[in-house]
């Protein structure tokens, strides 16, 4: 699905990832923990595409593709999905019409079908069931005035809408209260295929005693310091990240 | 001439910017007494008009041009412009279309076909060019409907009475600097009746066009409409790209009797100057008013300004008859080096009279972007009512948008609400919009047409599509 080697990235000319290595396999959900400053959300960004962020170095290959040459639209259009943890608002566009643009944008990319307006009012109604959000959502202005759990809800349906080969979510926890994430994370659970890939970028453990991970990875100071199987998020749980400093300090 | 053509589609480039070779008849620059009388007996003009003009005129030395505005220009020397220049062969109308094929591709890029024939359905229009009219189109539909729609000048000679009595009536000569300096110098504009009763069958328009490069522009707009009347006007204004600024001092007078309602939509999107080093370009001084004259009559005005070097401009109400209702929605975007200070004054004299105002400024690049605005209740104007919107938004951080509301009430049942709001149209929406899947073009489409819903609406159907195409390709070098 998706390959990242030695990636490194700067914004300003500060170097943020440095020599990032990633593999996810299509069924396989991967969970990034790691402390403040890791550069955790600078890779969900760096990979949709931020034209803040700079890659210096390393190479990425989204299905077969080489996936730092393409345009964040591109990235898109090839099924790439981004959550963001702190979604911007719009006044002025509804949810709908950002929905059924975005939508019928990648059908044209892909050489498929745009949908009518009706067409899609029928399918924006089984997605929003399906991630338990509110008909009235989908008038509403994008993201403009909603609560930070509305906001990462508006994320889920979003997902649920484009039906992304690979989805990075990041800090979709965040700002959540627990009936709140178990919506969210039924959501996400559901919308999990085996042709999937999903990223889980995370603070802590909590999430993923509803999204189960096949991998989590460590990350600090701009790479992987560690890997293993959904039992490490138990144990970061417990000792925090800070003994992991320990070796990356004798390392150097 | 096709509804594309009535604005300029112009990115960075003015692709209206050319222009065209016609032999003229021009008078000297400068003016003088002379020059006053010389324009009138040009125009052949009843002796009345002489009159108003002449005073016009005197009023005119007397004052000082107004430099309370948030926009700074070097002084304008009056005695290096010329004030009358008229085609002497008149153009036929289909050499409008006969335009620059710079614009023609434009058009193609944009997927609009072009059609030289085709004119606006529905629409009737009359054309202005440098300071004479040059036609009108569907005369005679109107004519049957009992609306005249035709030169201020063709006006003058065949409705004397109507001219003498509303000319003056709700801009008065001495109004300020330019509504003077108009009034003493106009040279064509457009005048539009409509009879008692009488709901006008079509949209009515004018299509400005500045060619000349020394020529200031005067129109005189004046529409009256009578008891019961319903009528739509849409002005449409564009010129060509030179180095030198030319002013363009329109005065525009609204009277709605009874019952009446006037609708006034303007697209303005005249040269703007060089981008970069802000040379050239059209100064946009325009006094515009509206007299709701009778009981329960509407004025309502929508602007999208897009162009000029620099615009003054407040069209406004006033509410004399009870129960009558003013209306401004406005769009105002400024990019490159250009200066805007526009707004509204709604005068509230009637009782229960109620004004909306809805104003959106949009200001990307070096531009300053002021709304200025007054809302006035006297004292006998019991149950008056205001709302006002006033919504900045910013694209890129080396732009200003100011607010300066004025708010006089002198009556204790009245209501007046302001809100303001500011906000920025940043890499982080657009990234938003891309992650999506969605092309930075209908991004920036999207998030501009959102903020300036609430005014495009209110424009002729026809016309509002137009708008929200130009908006983004004013925007599409100052984004991303």
């Amino acid at each position: 699905m998706i390959e990242i080697k030695d990636l490194c990235a700067a914004i300003d000319g500060k170097a943020i990832l440095k020599g990032f290595n990633l593999k996810v396999n299509a069924g396989e959900i991967h969970a990034i923990m790691g402390p403040n400053g890791a550069g955790k959300s600078t890779l969900a960004k760096v990979l949709a595409g931020h034209p803040s962020y700079e890659v210096t170095s390393g190479s990425v290959l989204f299905k077969g593709k080489n996936l730092l040459e393409l345009a964040p639209e591109e990235r898109a259009h090839l099924g790439l999905f981004m959550s963001f943890q702190y979604p911007v608002e719009i006044p002025g566009v509804s949810n709908v019409q950002f929905l059924r643009t975005a939508y019928n944008a990648n059908c044209k990319a892909r050489g498929q079908q745009e949908v009518s307006v009706e067409d899609f009012e029928k399918l924006l109604a089984k997605k929003m069931a399906l991630v338990e959000v509110k008909t009235e959502f989908k008038d509403r202005n994008l993201n403009e005035g909603f609560s930070g759990g509305e906001k990462k809800r508006n994320e889920i349906l979003q997902m649920a809408v484009l039906e992304p080969s690979l989805a990075i979510l990041d800090e979709t926890d965040s700002g959540l209260d627990i009936d709140a994430m178990r919506i969210v994370a039924a959501g996400v659970n559901h919308l999990m295929n085996p042709d999937m890939g999903l990223l889980l970028i995370t603070h802590y453990q909590r999430l993923l005693d509803y999204i189960k991970p096949d991998f989590v990875h460590v990350m600090l100071d701009g790479k992987i310091v560690q890997s293993g199987g959904p039992e490490m998020a138990l144990q970061l749980e417990e000792k925090g990240y800070d003994w992991l400093n320990e070796p990356s300090k004798e390392g150097t | 001439m096709t509804a594309e053509m009535m604005f300029s589609r112009s990115s960075s480039e003015y692709k209206y910017g050319f222009s065209t070779d016609v032999e003229t008849d021009t008078l000297p620059k400068g003016l003088n007494e002379e020059i006053v009388r010389a324009i009138s007996a040009k125009k052949e003009e009843p002796p009345y008009l002489l009159e108003f003009r002449l005073k016009a005129y005197r009023k005119w030395l007397e004052m000082a041009p107004p430099h309370w505005a948030n926009v700074n220009y070097p002084e304008i020397n009056y005695q290096d412009i010329c004030y009358y220049s008229a085609p002497k062969k008149k153009p036929t109308l289909d050499s409008l279309s006969d335009v620059d094929p710079e614009v023609l591709r434009t058009f193609e890029r944009l997927g609009i076909p072009v059609d030289e024939q085709k004119r606006l359905t529905n629409v009737a229009v009359d054309m202005v060019f440098d300071s004479v009219s040059i036609g009108t189109t569907f005369k005679k539909k109107l004519e049957d409907a009992g609306v005249v729609l035709c030169s201020i000048s063709e006006a003058i000679k065949r409705f004397p009475e109507l001219i003498e009595k509303y000319l003056g009536s709700v801009v008065p000569i001495g109004d300020n600097f330019f509504a003077a300096l108009n009034s003493a110098v106009f040279t064509d504009g457009s005048f539009v009746y409509v009879p008692k009763g009488v709901h006008c069958p079509m949209e009515v328009s004018t299509y400005f066009r500045i060619n000349d490069k020394e020529t200031g522009q005067f129109e005189r707009t004046l529409i009256i409409a009578e008891e019961g009347s319903f009528v739509s006007y849409l002005e449409g204004c564009t010129a060509p790209a030179y180095d030198n600024n030319q002013l363009h001092a329109a005065v525009v007078e609204l009277v709605a009797l009874d019952n009446a309602q006037i609708k006034y939509a303007t697209v303005q999107n005249w040269y703007s100057g060089h981008p970069e080093t802000g040379q050239g370009g059209i100064f946009n001084f325009v006094t515009k008013r509206g007299r709701c004259a009778g009981v329960n009559s509407k004025i309502s005005w929508t602007q999208v300004e897009v162009g000029a070097a620099i615009t003054w401009k407040y069209p406004s109400v006033i509410l004399q008859g009870d129960n009558s209702v003013g209306e401004f929605y406005s769009v105002a975007l400024t990019n490159g080096r250009m200066q805007a200070d526009t707004g509204t004054k709604m005068i509230h004299l009637g009782k229960n009279t109620r004004s909306t105002i809805v104003s959106k400024g949009i200001s990307a690049d070096f531009s300053h972007n002021s709304y200025r605005g007054l809302v006035k209740v006297v004292p006998r104007a019991s149950g008056a009512r205001n709302y006002t919107q006033c919504d900045s938004m910013l694209v890129g951080d080396k732009c200003s948008a100011n607010t300066f509301p004025y708010i006089e009430v002198g009556n204790a049942t009245s209501q007046v609400e302001h809100e303001a709001s500011t906000s920025k149209l940043n890499e982080e929406q657009l990234f938003y919009f891309m992650s999506r899947g969605i092309s930075q073009e209908d991004a920036v489409n999207m998030i501009v047409n959102g903020f300036c819903k609430e005014v495009i609406r209110e424009l002729p159907l026809e016309f509002a599509a137009e708008a929200q195409k130009l908006l983004t390709l004013k925007l599409e070098n100052s984004v991303g």
